[in-house]
């Protein structure tokens, strides 16, 4: 699904931050990614989507060369990719229906194909009642729970977590693994970006793609 | 506050009368109001100096149509030939050729009147050497044999020259040619003016909504989706500063179509008049005006599409 070879990246004329990065993400795989705070985690997430370009090294997305990527072909394979970004990324001005519904609304699709789908999403997250809502007076757990659903309503082939669980309390971190694990269970490969390594405990048998000093390492 | 109503708007919105006409950039994002009075403004310029041309096209219409309708024939006094019996011969000819409709030859009376501005009134003209006038005027059904006519003169009437005002029809011509040529310039300007304007805009409007195009990317927006957000707000722009600048370059014209009306009653009025025209626009120029406000809101809509399909690729590194 996801394949890097010895990819690099710097910014400018600087270090390398990313060295020889090399590893593979296979369909219906749960995995961590996980480091030290400054490790890389969110470029390499940003790398995988195609948001930075590498220095060197060959990255292969749903058997295409990154390279030869034209722009429609990007596009293409974003709306594979269900991302939760640290900071959410929730549009303000749109209510948490809208955010949740935005994937499908770019896609240019009928309303009406859909409102019931994303009722149902929110429901499942626990937001069935706070849809109208505007992401301003959402608290940081709801806005969560809205940036996971906004990336599940494709139903993604790849789900990129960016320390999905970073700004809630444990019961709720337990309960959003969860749901990513249910996701996992229905087809979708998961890469989870954390640095918690109690959450990373209670899911002993996920692989971990450990960074650190700009190097992966990968324990299965 | 309520935690279900919105900081937003005064009401909590409903999906099916919100979601389908709620932006996806945020039209306070975009700098409208400063960037509508400027495209009202441009639309106003490009629609004055249309109209004006229109106007000036018009009265040099005008003006040649009523001198080529007309021609002169001057009879100059010389020696040991009378002037008057010259003259009537020379109208006798002019009038029985094919093509003309009328000639008549100015009384003594009238060339004196003609020369009065500059010689001053109550001048004895039988005391000056100076010519005599024949006014013919053309038969606009029958075509004229002009070259016929001089040679007859020529013949019969030596001291009789025929002026068919072909050097002032040409540079009338030229001044209309002219006028509109540097009314089409000054458009033009004004356009590379505006969609430079809504260029800028447009880059501010994208380095301030920088977070959201990101968003929309990363959720499997297109480019061609993006770029008619942005499009959508500066076609509305421009048709607000369009419509207001096209609008009030009509009600300018208007009003000095009827200030010339009230003016025509005095002397200097009708002095302007024939020189300008009436400041009637006629259909021509407010079809023109309005298709300038038209223009000027495609422009701005098409202008901004370029931009941020030109902004949108360098964001990312990624063929085209």
């Amino acid at each position: 699904m996801i394949r890097f070879e010895n990819v690099g990246l710097r910014y400018g004329m600087g270090d390398e931050i990313l060295r020889d990065i090399t590893f593979d993400i296979a369909p219906q795989t749960f995995q961590f990614l996980t480091g030290p705070s400054g490790a890389g985690k969110t470029t390499l997430l940003r790398l995988i989507l195609l948001a930075l370009p590498p220095t060197r090294g060959l990255i292969t997305l749903f058997g295409k060369d990154s390279a030869e990527l034209d722009k429609p072909g990007l596009t293409a394979l974003r709306r594979k990719v269900g991302v939760v970004f640290q900071d959410f990324r929730l549009l303000d001005h749109l209510t948490t229906y809208q955010n949740v519904a935005l994937p499908l609304r770019v896609q240019e699709r009928d309303e009406a194909s859909y409102r019931s789908e994303v009722r149902e999403l929110l429901g499942w997250v626990g937001l069935g009642e706070r849809m109208h809502v505007y992401p301003p007076v959402l608290s940081g757990g709801e806005k969560q729970r809205a940036a996971i659903a906004r990336a599940l309503i494709m139903r993604p082939q790849l789900l990129l977590a960016d320390e999905p669980t970073g700004n809630v309390d444990p019961p709720l971190a337990r309960r959003l693994m969860r749901l990513f694990l249910e996701l996992h269970k229905s087809g979708t490969s998961v890469v989870i970006a954390t640095h918690d390594l109690a959450l990373m405990d209670q899911f002993d048998g996920a692989r971990r793609l450990v960074l650190g000093d700009g190097r992966l390492h990968i324990y299965d | 506050m309520d935690e279900h109503s919105t900081p937003f708007s005064s009401r909590p919105p409903t999906i099916e009368d919100e979601w389908s006409q709620t932006p996806l950039v945020p039209a306070a994002t975009v700098a409208g109001r400063a960037l509508a009075i400027v495209i009202a403004i441009m639309t106003f310029l490009a629609a004055l100096t249309a109209g004006f041309a229109f106007v000036l096209a018009d009265a040099s219409r005008e003006w040649r149509g009523a001198v080529g309708v007309e021609m002169t024939i001057q009879v100059t006094p010389r020696a040991a030939r009378d002037i008057d019996a010259d003259s009537a011969k020379a109208a006798s000819i002019a009038a029985g050729f094919p093509g003309v409709a009328e000639a008549r030859a100015f009384t003594r009376q009238e060339s004196e009147e003609l020369l009065a501005p500059w010689l001053g009134a109550g001048l004895d003209l039988s005391q000056l050497p100076t010519p005599r006038m024949i006014v013919v005027r053309r038969d606009p059904q029958k075509k004229l044999d002009e070259i016929g006519l001089r040679a007859a003169l020529d013949a019969a009437v030596p001291n009789a020259s025929l002026d068919d005002h072909g050097a002032w029809m040409q540079r009338l011509d030229t001044m209309a040619q002219v006028v509109v040529g540097a009314a089409v310039a000054i458009f033009v300007l004004v356009m590379i003016a505006m969609a430079l304007a809504v260029g800028f805009a447009t880059r501010g409007a994208m380095a301030g909504n920088r977070e959201i195009i990101e968003a929309l990317h990363f959720v499997g927006a297109a480019d061609s989706f993006i770029a008619r957000q942005f499009q959508f707000h500066f076609l509305r722009l421009g048709l607000r500063g369009g419509a207001a600048g096209g609008g009030a370059a009509l009600l300018l014209f208007l009003l000095l179509g009827f200030l010339s009306r009230q003016w025509t009653t005095s002397a200097g009025g009708e002095q302007a008049e024939a020189l300008f025209g009436s400041f009637s626009l006629g259909w021509g120029g407010i079809v023109a005006i309005a298709a300038i406000s038209v223009t000027v809101a495609l422009i701005a809509g098409l202008m901004s599409r370029i931009i941020v399909f030109r902004a949108l690729g360098e964001f990312y590194d990624v063929k085209d």
